[in-house]
Parts: C-alpha cells; structure tokens; sequence
C-alpha cells in the first residue's frame, strides 16, 4: 500500500496505482481523453496534467505512478494552467459547431471545454480538415473531430485482438484510418463509437436520428447470446432509438458485441405484425384479438381432443423470456402435452441431467482461470465478449487451447489445438482426456491413441492451478452432444477443475428453469419434428432458421392440422404454414427475464410501448389458456409468473444449476460418409430480431453462406475457390459459391445455417453432398 | 572534413586518411580493439569498467549530456536478456558528426558497444542509423562483417568466454527516431513514436527488456577512456566535463566541418580553426548546441568555453555539439521560421500539446516573416511555448520552443521590426552580401 | 509480389531480431520493397505486412511515418534537397532553387518525362557538406554548386 495526499485527502493505495486510479479512488475527477481504464495508456491527450509536489513540470495523472508520500494538487494554478494550455490546442483545429454534430450533448470534449476552455480563439490561422473514412455499414466518421488520443486504435488492437484501425503520418498530420480500402469488420466494432470522446466516431445507423438529451435512456437486458449484456436502451416517441451498454463489471463490462448494439433494428422492421392475423379459406386476414385467440384456443383444443393431448407439440425460442416460457408449458401441459422444447437446434438429448446445464462458473471467474479447453465454440461469433476476456485472460499469461472443427483465428495465442471433422471431435476430446489420465495418474479406460496434440493440450491442463473445459454451440448442436458433454466431465474429475456450457441463447439456461423441456414421455425438439404432430404452438422462433434441420421443420409445420405462431414478425414461412399469428412483444416492449450462462436472473421491464395490437408473450398465452379455461393462469404481471417459476427475487443466481450427466451411450468414432457438414450460425443470422437489423445485414459476418473447404478437399472435388458447386442431402440441391478455408479438415464442408439459401440441406450435421455446378 | 587537431587517435586520427582508414586493419594499427582486449585479459569485473567510465566523467554526446558510466549503473543486474542500442540517428539541424564517425571509424563504435555489452551484461546490440546515409549503414555492415570474422562479435569473443554480437538497423526519415524511446520504438518495427517514462530504458527498453543507448560518439569515445585510463580522459577536458568533443561547425564560416577539442576550449578557438567567418563578416549570433539549443548572441558566445557548464550558464545547451555560426547578414525572423517549420514537420503526432502547437507557432511566425504579424503575436509566442514546453512525453516539444524563446529574448528588436515595418531590419544590401542564405520561405517574406 | 532477390534480403534483415520480432524488419522490408516497386502501393505494403506476420495497417502506419518511403509513384531519380537552416546557411536553397529552374518543377513534383522528382529534405545529418542532396534515398552527394549539379544531372541517364 501507499499513502499519498490528493487535493489535501490523505488515502491509501495498492502499489502500482497510478495517479489517475487513486484520484478515482478519492472521488477526484481528472479531467482526461486518451485515458481508458480497460486500454493501455498512451498519456498523449495531456488533458489530465496535474501539479505533484517536488516535480518541477505537470505530470500526466494517467500515466504517473503513485508515490509513497506523494502530494498532488489537480486544481492548483500550475494544474489548472496546464490544463487550459491544453484544451486550447484541442479546439484550434476542432470544429466548433456542436449544434451539428452527431456528438453535441454527449460530448467530453465539449463538456470539458465549457470548463477549461477560454471563451475566444486565438486561434486566427486556418484550420485543419481532414478526409472522413468508410469503415463499414456500422460506424460514421467525421475525421475533423478525431483529436487523435487513439482510444479506438487501442481497442482494435487490444480487446477486439485485431488491429483494425492505426494512426498513419505524423504530426499534425496524423490520421485515423483503417488500411486502404479497408472496414472495420470487428464484431465488437460499435464499442470504438462510445469510446471516441468526440464525435468523430458515431454510430451510423443512428446518425442524425436524434439528439441525445431526446431520448429516455432504459436498462434492459440483451436477448441474443448467452451473457445477457446489460444493455441502456434509448427511446422517443416508442420507438428505439439506440442501444448503449450499461456497464456491469460482472457481465459485459462496459462492452457490447454489434449485434446486442444496433439489432434493435429489427424492431423498428417492416415485418413487425401489428394485428393477430387468421388464415381464413386460404386468406389471411387482420382480425381482432379475440377472435384471434378464440381460433387458436379450439385450434389445439380440437386437435388435443381429437388425437390426445400428445399431437400437439410447442417450439419455443431460447430468446423467449423465462416468463413465456413458462407459461407455454404449463399451457402444454393444460392440454394434456408433455412436447415442449426451447432446444431447437440441438439434435442429441440422450443422458439423465442431474440439474440445469451452466457455465460452471461465474462470467466474471473466466478471467481468473489459468488454463481453458473451449470445445466446439465459434467462439469469437457466438461469445464476442467471453471470447473477449479469454483474449484478456491469456494476455496475462492464460493458457487457452481449443478442440474444434473450424480454426477461426480466435485472435489470441493458443497452447494447443486439435482441429477435426466434427464427427471426429467426441474421439479428440477423449484423446485429451486420456492424456490427462495418464499425467494425472488417474483411470481413463477407453481405447484411443493419444496424439501429440492432444498430449500437449492435456499438459496445458494440468500444468494450471485453475482450469477449465467450456463447451460450445457447436458441442451441444453435436450429433454426439451428449458424449462430448461426458468426457468432459470426465476430463474436469480428472483435473479436478471445472466445466460448463457457454451457452447458446439468452435463455437456454432459463428455459430448463421454466420447465420448456419436455416432461415424462414428451417429445424433445427433435423428435417433435421428426414425428410431426397435427398441431403445433410457435413462441417467437422460426422454426425453419432456428431449429437444427429447418427443412424437416417446415415439412412438420406444412403438415400439420394447425400451426399458432406467436412472433413479433410475420414471415413468408410462417405465412405458409401457420393457421394463426399473434404478434407478441420483442423484448423491449415487455417485462421479462433472461438466465443467462452464469445462471444469473435477470428482469426487465418494457422500454417502450408495444407495436400496434402487439402484447407481451406472457399477457397472450395467459388469456390464451384462460380461454382454454386451464387452471393456475391467474398471474397478474410477469412478476407473478417469474415468482411461482423461481420463487425469489431477480438478479439472483439460480439453485438448481448443474451439469452433471449420466446415462450416456458413450461412443468415439462414428465417420460419415461423403462430406462432414460443419454448420455454424453466423452471429447476424441467429435469431428473428438479428435477421432484420439492416445495417447489420450489410457486415461482412453476414454475407451469404458459401461452401467452405480446404484446398485438398476443393482439389478433390475439381472445383476453384469462387466457382459454384451443387450441394445436396436427398434431393434439392442448393448452388453455393465454394471457398477456400484452409483451417478446416479434409473431407468437410462449412455451411452456414440460419439462413434460406442453406435451408435445403437440412441438418446441421452429417454428411452433403458436393459437386461442381 | 576539415581536422585540425586528432587527440583521440581512435577517432579522429584516422580521419586524415578519408575513406581509406576506416578497415579494422587501420582501426587496428591505430590502437584500435586493444582496450576490449586488455579488459578481457585483465578480467576486469563490470563494476571496475563500469567505475572506469564514471572516473572519467564521460557524459553523454547525444544531448543531454548525462554521465555514461551512471547510466551503465542503472542496468539491473539479475536480468537474462538486456541490449545496448547505439544512437546514430543524427537528425538534429547542424550536427553532423556520427556520420563521420561511421564513415571514418566504424570500429571505434563498435569497440564502445562491445565494451559496454560487456559491463552491462548484454549479448546482443542495435546500432540505430538513420536513413539519409545509407551508404555508411552498408560501410557499417562491412565493418561488422569485419569484426566477426576477427572474432570480436559472436560466441566467445577472444576466447574469453564474452558472447555479443551486433546489427543495424535503419531508419528512414524520422528526427523523432533520435529520441532513445521512439529510436526503441523503431527497432521494434513501429512508428517512431516516444514512449512515456517511467519506466525508463535500463528498465524496460528494447523487445520489453532492459537497454542501454548511448549516442554514437559516446560508444566510440569509449576504447579512448580505457585506453589513456578514466581520470586522464577527465583530465583532458575540465572538471563535471570529461575528455574531448566533436563539434560540428556549419554555417558561416570558412572552414565548415568537424573539430575534436577538448572540453573547456573557448569558443574562439574553435571559431578561429574553422576558418574564421565567411568573407570576413561579422558573427552575428550562434546556435552552439543544435537547432534546439537556444540561440545566443556574438558577445555572448565569444566569452564561452565549450562544456556543458558554461553553455548552460550562458542560457543555452552544448547539446549534440552542433555550431550554426549565423553572420549579420542573416534575418532572425527567416531562421527561425524556417526552425519552426522543422519541428512543426517533424513532430510525431501524439501529445496534443506538440502536435497542435508546433504548427500554430509555425504559422504566427511564418505571418510575421510575411508582413502579417501583429504585436500581440510575440506575446502568444512565449504563452504557446510556455503551454508546450515540459507538457509532453517527450522533448521535442521543449526543442521546438527553446529556439522561439531564444531568439525572442536576444533579438526580439528583429521580430518587432518586422511586425511594425512589415520588411526587415536587416537592410537588404547586406542581406544580398551573403547571398549563400535564403530560406525556402523566402517568396512574399517581408526581407 | 515481391522477387526472390527481394525476400532473400528480407529474410536476412529478419534474421537480424530475436525470434518473433520480425516486424523490426519492416523498415529494412519496406525499403526493399519500394526498391524493387520504384514505390510503395497499397499492395506492396500489404504484401510486406503478410510476409511479417503483421496487420497491413500496423505497416502502413510505418509507411506512412517516415519520410522516405514514397507512397506515390516518383521519377527514375528521386533528388531530395536538405533546406533546413544549417544547409540554407551555405546555399541549400540555392541548390533547390537552380534544380527547380533547371527540371521545370516544383518540389513534390515529377519531370513530364517520369525521369526526376524533386524533394524538399529536413536535416541529414551532413551540414558540413551544405548543399546537400541525396540521390533515390540513398546516395548522398555534398557541396551541390550548380556545377556538381550539372554534373549529377548528367550522370542520370
Ligand atoms: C527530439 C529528440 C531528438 C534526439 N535526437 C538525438 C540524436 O539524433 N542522436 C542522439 O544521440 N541523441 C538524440 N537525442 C537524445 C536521446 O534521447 C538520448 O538522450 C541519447 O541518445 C542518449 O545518449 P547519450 O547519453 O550517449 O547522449 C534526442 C532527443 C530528443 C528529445
Ligand atoms: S513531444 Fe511531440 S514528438 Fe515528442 S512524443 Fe510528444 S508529440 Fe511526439
Ligand atoms: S488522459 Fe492522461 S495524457 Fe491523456
């Protein structure tokens, strides 16, 4: 500890401060601009000079070390002197029209100046203008602004792990820029727009929508991936205007990934349903709500009637809230159902849980951890902020190893990788975990040949003090999901550490708390599709998107006697298959709870008023079984509903969480004949709202699927990166364009899911067939 | 180059065969290597050599003339890996003497460089040349190919057990690069953008590692120190200020060029073996230390001697030991606009303070040349500098103001002239005389 | 992109630096390149930047730093002409002036004939030698009265 004085306030502080942390520490404000807490220092701004005791010039507080007895003064007149030299240089060639730029009102610069700042110029030269940059369809530039601190250089290169931005030339000079021609395709980009503390960096959809001080600002929760960012959404006139992050140490930081930040396009989307609609003699028509309710309410209740309970299924959305989620099961099970999942794209539910599946930890105990194993993770795309703090983590000397069937450059160092077609990744894994055996001197009895990497990822393991194996998307979306859920809990019991899921959905931790699983003798997801039932209820997915083959899903939902789908959007598909639409709310219009990965509840309430006719999902399936005349359905807010589900209060963590398995067939190798499929699902293309946010529509991360192989693969085949070739599983062949992806293994095919160009190929996993167009 | 007197025959006595003596042959025949070799056979500890250059008082030739042996001190013992990085970026306006070190007497560096890898337990070094002589960075390869082979750079250097070795590297163009943390910067692949401090390069310099950089004519002065003994070394110049100095004389004098002298020698000394002033003219002020040493005026630097001390007590730096000799038919206003321009173009872009104001002082004392001054203008120029000055991470900032503060002070009369008069108090006739001097500004300047 | 010759002379400048450092080659690196290119394109410098291992900005902003690299095309000869004080004392802008007159060109332009560009250069450390030029980067040449320059522009073929 050292103690120094600060303004006169005596206070302690851990070796290692600098002037700047202990001034935060005692409640001082420095005023600064290239200063960042989560970014290394640069101490080139000079805005946060400060006067020390015995230093005969201002010192930097942001850069200057703290010392034991050291006296600073940040309002003294050699301080505050400093200060105003340099807030003058700033604005000389700053321009100085706030009333039109993007920033004014939320401007550091501009509230600093107002403190710092002389009231005339004596600036009389001319002044600099600078080129503006295109860096993509998320990010607006107005370069004259920029005051060079590189806050968004920083954070290219250091959280984000690419350096996608520099500061070319020098002097006055110097520019911010991306290399020529290029964008910045981060897919934690917008978080450069809150860290320019000018506006020189905004946000492009959001240019000149509106003015900051117009907007309310609302907490809310992010219904995309798993770590529910906590997130500040901002509204006029109930429209959604902009999405920033509230910042919690313990989930997102002060960071948002793109998609938590600008998919509230999707709500202002063209296809939000405003009326419940009914497909009358072949028509669809507007209808009110009651009639739209009555329809549905004898729509399954005929069919549970006619066929038994056990002919109507529910598909739910893993973004659903834990609210509508439990309501639809109770509703399910009102009519006599046990077939109810949220697990859409998963295709194997074998094993006993012993709990509801988690990360295992705490979010915020990823960073501390000395050794990871991810495992089936597009981690970069499906986790943008724990991948983050991996990327943080092995900075500080974290040992990160990967067993996959991609090699994205993750844009961290690894200790190990072991990279294979996905059918092979159950054996890989018991490889690792038979090499962690024997160095641990404990039992493993399966048969397989340990690989050199395999053996250099267990010697990472073992080595650490803290370690842990993560599983991802792309492990539970395994067709042998259940194996790899196996070894690794072996794997963890012989290191004595501790695995998880990272989660695939804003709910899918929630949704075993909700009971949208299906009870004793109910169908899971899959079988629900692949013995189609007359009747099915829809919350808030796209079945033909959003479950692991969306081809078998349409053909299900074709089928059937009747279709109710409850979603925000109207869609051609639904339109197609569904008798009844109910617009139901996005998550910004209704009160609600997401779990997320850690297992930590989090409500929200409704930012905004809903769309139209639209109401909140829990509100219409309420009536709904009130109609039914089902029992228990007298909740009087979500809050009733989210009680009787949890019993406590929100921001709690759930009890029951546990990933413990057992009863697993366990089985290692399984090949496939013709190509493996390896199907990600790219971030923008994950879930309804996400698919109609425009200007994310228009990143590269959303370009259309293609067929990615390795060079020996496209060799075999006789076909070019850039030509087209046929793929097929049965019939229906879709034309893709091949390319090359030198990170996969022999004999795979990368194709991504979630998207109708690749519908046809149904399953996310097994083998396609390939050929030149 | 003119010489007249060579006193460190591992340096400057080389000079007067040209390009013909700087082969590790000659350097050889001339005494050269043989201190790194008494030193390994002595088995003379790091401290002893390390005490050996503090007695001499050798200080730093890059600028700031801090103590060398001290700065050796500072290396942290237990470290595994450390460099030593030489400083020949040589960018400073009027110093023009590592250049003819590396041309004449490469191995004089390299010697230095090997004996301080010893003494602070580095086996790898960097020598840092800047671009615009890139033929001597290709000499300097040679040379170094020539010492390998010799067996003074690699493995067990003379069989005594010492690893070093050594390389260039080149710069392309950058003043900056001359600052030791952008010089690091540099090497590292990067823009020679100036690191914060602390810490500091015996802490964390090179590739994160502890570094020691001295400038060029530091490390070659080095084999001199060991070869007469540290107190002689001292005892050739004057107390505080060890040894003797290359002083780069440029401007208007007969006989520009380098000159050895020993600490201590008066101004007019080395006025006078330069030549003397050019036709005859009358000294009209010296810049004595590189263009950022601020300037003074004929009767101030006349009653100079040429150390650290003296310099500073006259209001200016000794610096790099670059002399701009400026005679009467120079306008002050033009030079120093021309300066200011300088550091204006060569700022690298990172403090706010030097990158906006380097500019703006460019630009007020580019409208006074131009007959557009006004009279508060001399005003802002001191409070700009004062707002500049010791506000950055590194000193270019105080570079770029200490010429505008030292002109302002010794021949303000000129500026306000050219403000009250829009046209020069120098009257054009002698201007004319010295016609060798216009600045690039020279087109609707008020001269 | 680049020739053999080329990246042979990169690879000794990379083996210069401990290992994992090779971006303290890309000044070495780029230097070679723009000899080989006559400039630096944006390809070039990319290409240089893949060949390190570094991001292509990372190396463009080394690029675009210091002064001697060209990220414009320039003429066979490229004549950059020390104007700074010490030089301007002694003729440097003399120097410039003349070669001004004598090509028909302003600094940063080029000879309709692609054959010379003209520079104006900061100090290179040679003031002794005012008026100083160098030639293409790297060749220096000292005292530059008119006569030496006639005879330079004639050496230039
Ligand atoms: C802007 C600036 C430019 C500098 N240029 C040089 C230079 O060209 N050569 C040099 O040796 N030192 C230069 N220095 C000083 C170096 O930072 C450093 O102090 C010196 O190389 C240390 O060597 P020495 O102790 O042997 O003098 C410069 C410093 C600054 C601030
Ligand atoms: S003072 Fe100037 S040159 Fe030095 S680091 Fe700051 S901006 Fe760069
Ligand atoms: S905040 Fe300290 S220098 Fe910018």
């Amino acid at each position: 500890m050292l103690e120094l004085e600060i303004d006169g306030k005596a206070l302690q502080v851990a070796d290692g401060s600098t002037v700047i942390d202990a001034a935060h520490q005692a409640g001082v404000y420095i005023p600064h601009f290239c200063y960042h807490k989560k970014l290394s220092i640069a101490a080139n701004c000079r805005m946060c000079l400060v006067q020390v005791e015995k230093a005969p010039k201002p010192l930097p507080a942001c850069a200057t070390p703290v010392t034991n007895g050291m006296k600073v003064f940040t309002h003294s007149d050699m301080a505050v002197k400093a200060q105003q030299g340099v807030m003058e240089f700033l604005l000389i060639n700053h321009p100085l029209d706030c009333p039109i730029c993007d920033q004014g009102g939320e401007c550091q610069l501009q509230d600093l100046a107002v403190g710092y700042g002389g009231s005339r110029s004596r600036y009389q030269e001319e002044k600099r203008v600078v080129v503006n940059k295109n860096l993509g369809p998320l990010v607006s530039t107005d370069m004259t602004r920029c005051i060079n601190c590189t806050r968004c250089v920083r954070f290219t290169q250091e959280i984000a792990g690419q350096m996608e931005l520099g500061q070319a030339f020098r002097g006055d000079r110097a520019e911010i820029m991306p290399f020529i021609e290029k964008t910045v395709d981060s897919e934690l980009s917008g978080n450069i727009i809150d860290l320019c503390p000018v506006g020189a960096l905004t946000s492009k959809p959001f240019r000149f929508a509106a003015r900051s001080w117009e907007l309310a600002r609302r907490q809310s929760v992010s219904p995309h991936d798993a770590l529910g960012s906590n997130l500040i959404v901002q509204v006029k006139h109930d429209r959604v205007y902009r999405v920033l992050p509230f910042e919690n140490e313990d989930i997102n930081e002060c960071w948002l990934s793109d998609k938590d930040r600008f998919s509230y396009e999707g709500l202002n989307s063209g296809e939000r349903l405003t009326k419940p609609m009914l497909k009358q003699g072949g028509v669809w028509k507007e209808v009110e709500w009651n009639q739209a309710l009555d329809y549905a309410a004898h729509a399954l209740r005929d069919v549970a009637n006619e066929h038994g309970g056990g002919a109507v299924g529910a598909l739910v959305s893993p973004h659903a809230t834990l609210e509508e989620m439990v309501l639809a099961g109770k509703l399910m099970r009102g009519l006599g159902s046990e077939n109810i999942d949220f697990r859409l794209r998963r295709s194997d539910f074998s094993g006993q849980r012993a709990g509801v599946p988690w990360l295992g930890m705490r979010i915020a105990e990823l960073n501390k951890l000395d050794r990871a194993l991810v495992v089936g993770a597009f981690l970069r795309k499906d986790h943008p902020l724990i991948a983050q703090r991996l990327r943080q983590a092995a900075k500080r000397g974290t040992q990160v190893s990967v067993i996959h069937s991609a090699d994205d450059d993750l844009l961290m160092p690894l200790a190990g990788k072991l990279i294979a077609a996905p059918s092979q990744l159950p054996e890989r894994l018991a490889q690792v975990v038979k090499a962690a055996a024997e160095l641990k001197g404990a039992a493993f009895d399966m048969k397989v040949a340990v690989s050199p990497e395999a053996k250099q990822i267990a010697a990472s393991l073992v080595s650490g003090q803290n370690a842990a194996i993560l599983l991802g998307n792309f492990a539970q979306q395994h067709a042998k999901a259940a194996t790899l859920n196996w070894l690794a809990q072996q794997l963890a019991e012989i290191l004595g550490c501790r695995f998880g899921f990272l989660g695939e959905a804003a709910n899918s931790v929630g949704g075993y708390a909700a009971g949208a699983v299906p009870g004793a003798n109910g169908l899971d997801a899959a079988r629900m599709l692949a013995e189609p039932r007359q009747a099915y209820l829809v919350l808030g997915a796209e079945a033909e998107l959003d479950c692991a083959d969306g081809r078998q899903a349409l053909a299900a939902l074709k089928q059937a006697a009747s279709v109710i789908v409850l979603s925000p959007f109207k869609s051609a598909a639904a339109l197609e298959y569904a008798d009844a639409i109910l617009p139901i709310a996005p998550f910004t219009e209704t009160s609600g709870t997401f779990v997320n990965a850690e297992g930590r509840v989090q409500s929200f309430q409704a930012v905004n008023r809903p769309l139209g006719e639209t109401r909140p999902g829990w509100k219409v399936l309420r009536v709904l079984a009130n109609v039914l005349k089902l029992d228990g359905f007298d909740h009087e807010s979500s809050e009733d509903v989210r009680e009787e589900c949890l019993g406590g209060t929100g921001g709690a963590l759930l009890d029951s969480l546990d990933n413990a398995i057992s009863g697993v067939a366990v089985e290692l190798a399984a090949s496939a004949a013709g190509l493996e499929r390896v199907a990600e699902v790219p971030i923008h293309f994950a879930d309804p709202l996400v698919r109609r946010a425009e200007s994310l529509q228009r990143t590269k991360d959303a370009a259309a699927p293609t067929a990615r192989m390795n060079a020996a693969t496209l060799a075999a085949l006789r076909v070019a990166a850039g030509s087209p070739v046929k793929v097929s599983r049965g019939d229906a062949p879709s034309i893709l364009v091949a390319a090359l992806d030198a990170g996969l293994a022999d004999n795979c095919v990368r194709i991504a899911a979630g998207h109708a160009s690749t519908l046809n190929l149904g399953a996310l996993t097994g083998a396609l067939k390939v050929e030149p167009a | 180059m003119a010489l007249i007197e060579a006193i460190n025959p591992l340096l400057t006595a080389g000079w007067a065969k040209g390009d013909a003596g700087w082969g590790i042959k000659e350097y050889e025949a001339r005494g050269g290597y043989q201190a790194l070799k008494r030193i390994l056979a002595e088995k003379m500890t790091q401290d002893q050599v390390i005490a050996e250059v503090k007695t001499s008082v050798l200080r730093g030739r890059g600028g700031a003339g801090f103590p060398t042996g001290l700065k050796w001190s500072f290396m942290p013992k237990g470290a595994p890996v450390k460099y030593v990085v030489c400083n020949t970026d040589e960018g400073e306006p009027g110093t023009f003497k590592d250049r003819d070190i590396l041309r004449y007497d490469p191995h004089a560096v390299i010697e230095g460089m090997i004996i301080a890898g010893y003494a602070v337990g580095a086996a790898l070094g960097y020598n840092y040349i800047h671009g615009e002589i890139f033929e001597l960075y290709e000499r300097f390869e040679q040379a170094l190919a020539e010492a390998r082979a010799a067996g003074y750079l690699g493995k067990n250097i003379l069989g005594a057990g010492l690893d070093f070795d050594l390389f260039a590297h080149q710069g392309w163009g950058a003043y900056i690069c001359g600052e030791e943390s952008a010089l690091l910067e540099s090497i590292e692949g990067k823009k020679g953008q100036p690191r914060f401090k602390p810490p500091f390069p015996a802490q964390v310099g090179l590739f994160g590692k502890p570094t020691t950089i001295n400038n060029t004519e530091t490390f070659a002065a080095i084999p001199f120190v060991f070869r007469i003994g540290g107190s002689a070394y001292l005892d050739l110049g004057k107390p505080n200020n060890g040894g003797t100095k290359l002083f780069s004389v440029s401007g208007h004098v007969n006989k520009p060029g380098n000159y050895e002298v020993p600490m201590g020698t008066p101004f007019a000394k080395l006025l006078e073996m330069a030549g003397g002033m050019r036709g005859g003219r009358k000294l009209k002020a010296v810049i004595p230390g590189g263009s950022s040493a601020p300037v003074l005026s004929a009767d101030i630097i006349m009653d100079c001697t040429l150390d650290y001390d003296s310099i500073a007590k006259a209001g200016s730096m000794l610096g790099s030991g670059a002399v701009i000799v400026m005679d009467e038919t120079v306008c002050m206003v033009q030079a120093l606009e021309r300066l200011s321009w300088f550091y204006y173009e060569e700022s690298c872009g990172q403090c706010t303070p030097c990158r906006e104001g380097t500019g703006w002082l460019h630009k007020i004392i580019h409208r006074i040349e131009h007959g557009q001054g006004r009279p508060e203008d001399l005003d802002l120029l001191l409070e700009l500098g004062g707002n500049i000055a010791g506000r950055t991470i590194c000193a270019l900032g105080d570079a770029a103001v200490l010429p505008v503060q030292g002109m302002l002070r010794h021949f303000r009369a000129e500026f306000e002239y050219h403000i009250e008069h829009k046209k020069c108090l120098v009257p054009r006739e002698v201007q004319k005389a010295g016609s060798t001097f216009h600045t690039r500004m020279m087109a609707g300047a008020a001269c | 992109m680049l020739s053999q010759e080329s990246l042979k002379r990169i690879d000794g400048e990379v083996a210069k630096y401990p290992a994992g450092q090779q971006q303290s080659a890309v000044m070495a690196a780029l230097r070679i390149a723009q000899e080989e290119k006559g400039w630096l394109a944006g390809e070039t410098i990319e290409f240089v930047a893949g060949y390190l291992g570094m991001p292509a900005i990372a190396a463009y902003e080394v690029a675009s730093f210091y002064n001697m690299y060209d990220l414009q095309p320039v003429g066979k000869y490229k004549l950059t002409v020390c104007t700074n004080l010490p030089c301007a004392l002694s003729g440097g802008v003399h120097a410039a002036d003349y070669l001004k007159q004598k090509l028909g060109i302003e600094f940063n332009e080029t000879t309709p004939d692609g054959k010379f560009t003209l520079k104006e250069g900061e100090c290179m450390g040679a003031c002794g030698d005012a008026p100083v030029m160098l030639v293409n980067n790297v060749r220096m040449k000292s005292f530059m009265t008119p006569d030496e320059i006639e005879k330079l522009l004639a050496e230039c073929k």
